[in-house]
């Protein structure tokens, strides 16, 4: 294998553990929420940095990339998305430590309501996290265009999530405060499902050459 | 409709074949070069690109049993029409090549050899002449003051802007560049490719180059040719960003063969 064959193989590598790192992060903020753990919400928080300093090496390998290799077609597309995809996936890492610390504030609370929108808008998007970057490791065998729809999907539950607890706001005042939280949280959620479509774009762009961003149907 | 093609298009080649004896060099190539574009032919050795480019001003009349078919029309006449002026057309489509070859004689003799050929023998006229090419070639401040000397006595840049000056003498509507760069050093490289982004303001420019990075810096449109086949052609952006063809691409990335 090539010498720059190798170089984009272990920038490959990098992204796929910053995304690994990235989803555990989401993963365990909202299991530290949902399951009441201060301690896994503060491991969370305590793991940012490592987050945020392997986005540096990312961004230092691809502009390294750039003035040595002079990347041009598929290989400029594959290093500009993995600059561009981690910006996005350390944005999540820092939405997830946000999610973290109103875990740590909400677990000293009573739970006036089971925790139900948001677990499940958890595993949507980390599903699109995963497919999004699936698609960016393994070479456009799979491009993600259903990740774009679901992150309808999340933006329904985020006004679902605040109309549920809007109800209970009313009949209650007092649990205004620990109400709005979890509607931060939700919209924290929210947030992370819209980087995994930043993602997706990036990824569809560098299969196909083509910047969907702001289209009205960005179908295949 | 055919006037406006003719117009955008200073050349029109049309299911052009090249043969050197019965080898095939150049196959079935269909391309319009774009009038005051830089139009680039990047391709490995032996793809074609140096015998397509010599095709357009009939440099190769010159290699003893080479022939052509199919059509390449400058201006919408066919160039290798039985009564075509070669000489002139050569003026109107001159050539500048990888190694500088100016004449062994003076800066001035230089310039002035084409317009004497023309018969222009005024000195004044002359001066004007070889001044305005210089000073086209991006040369003249290096060299006024010593137009006598000889044209050999350049460095390697210099004498390869000479030969462009020499050649823009002729007032040519297109220059046609073979691997202009290829014995310069860096510096002299990015003189000559500001020069060819100011003389496309006036004329038209056919550049062969090895250097897939100069195809990138210069040029406006990109033909890529292998084993004597036109592959891709398009606008040189989109070429090095989201080529269309499989072989294009191995090619800039360098993951040929």
């Amino acid at each position: 294998m090539a010498v720059f064959d190798e170089e984009l193989k272990a920038l490959r590598e990098m992204v796929l553990k910053l995304c690994s790192m990235v989803e555990c992060a989401i993963r365990d903020s909202v299991n530290s929420l949902v399951e009441r753990n201060a301690d896994l919400a503060k491991e969370v928080i305590k793991r940012d940095h490592m987050i945020n300093a392997l986005d540096v090496k990312v961004d230092e390998e691809c502009i390294r990339l750039i003035a040595l290799r002079q990347p041009v077609a598929k290989d400029l597309r594959f290093i500009t998305t993995a600059m561009k995809i981690t910006t996005d996936l350390e944005r999540m890492g820092d939405l997830a430590v946000n999610i973290a610390e109103r875990a740590i504030e909400l677990n000293e609370e009573h739970l006036f309501k089971p925790y139900v929108n948001i677990p499940l808008m958890a595993e949507i998007t980390q599903g699109m996290v995963r497919d999004s970057i699936d698609a960016f490791v393994r070479g456009c065998t799979n491009i993600p265009y259903d990740v774009i729809n679901k992150d309808d999907e999340v933006d329904d539950l985020t006004v679902k999530n605040f109309n549920e607890l809007l109800e209970y706001m009313i009949r209650d005042p007092k649990i205004i405060p620990i109400a709005i939280k979890r509607t931060y949280v939700a919209k924290y959620l929210e947030r992370i499902a819209d980087h995994a479509t930043n993602i997706a774009e990036m990824v569809i762009y560098m299969c196909k050459g083509k910047i969907i961003r702001h289209m009205e149907s960005p179908g295949p | 409709m055919v006037e406006e093609v003719r117009d955008k298009n200073i050349f029109e080649i049309k299911d052009f074949n090249v043969y050197y004896g019965s080898f095939l060099a150049v196959k079935r190539v269909n391309l319009n070069v774009e009038t005051h574009k830089i139009t680039a032919i990047i391709g490995p050795s032996g793809c074609g690109k140096s015998t397509l480019l010599r095709a357009l001003n009939r440099m190769n009349d010159l290699i003893i049993n080479s022939w052509v078919e199919g059509q390449v029309l400058f201006k919408g006449i066919d160039i290798y029409q039985k009564d075509t002026d070669v000489i002139e057309l050569r003026k109107r489509v001159g050539m500048v090549f990888q190694k500088p070859n100016p004449f062994p004689s003076s800066v001035y003799e230089n310039v002035a050899y084409g317009p004497k050929i023309r018969r222009i023998k005024k000195k004044s006229q002359l001066d004007e002449i070889v001044e305005n090419a210089l000073v086209r070639a991006d040369l003249w401040k290096e060299v006024k003051d010593k137009l006598n000397e000889s044209g050999m006595s350049l460095s390697g840049g210099q004498m390869q802007r000479l030969c462009i000056a020499r050649s823009l003498a002729q007032e040519p509507e297109v220059l046609l560049f073979d691997e202009p760069t290829s014995a310069l050093d860096p510096i002299s490289t990015a003189n000559i490719e500001n020069l060819l982004q100011e003389l496309r303001k006036t004329i038209t420019i056919v550049i062969v180059t090895h250097n897939m990075q100069q195809a990138a810096r210069v040029s406006d449109l990109t033909a890529f040719m292998y084993i004597g086949e036109l592959i891709e052609f398009g606008n040189t952006d989109t070429i090095f960003v989201n080529p269309q063809n499989k072989l294009t691409e191995e090619y800039i990335t360098g993951r040929f063969g």
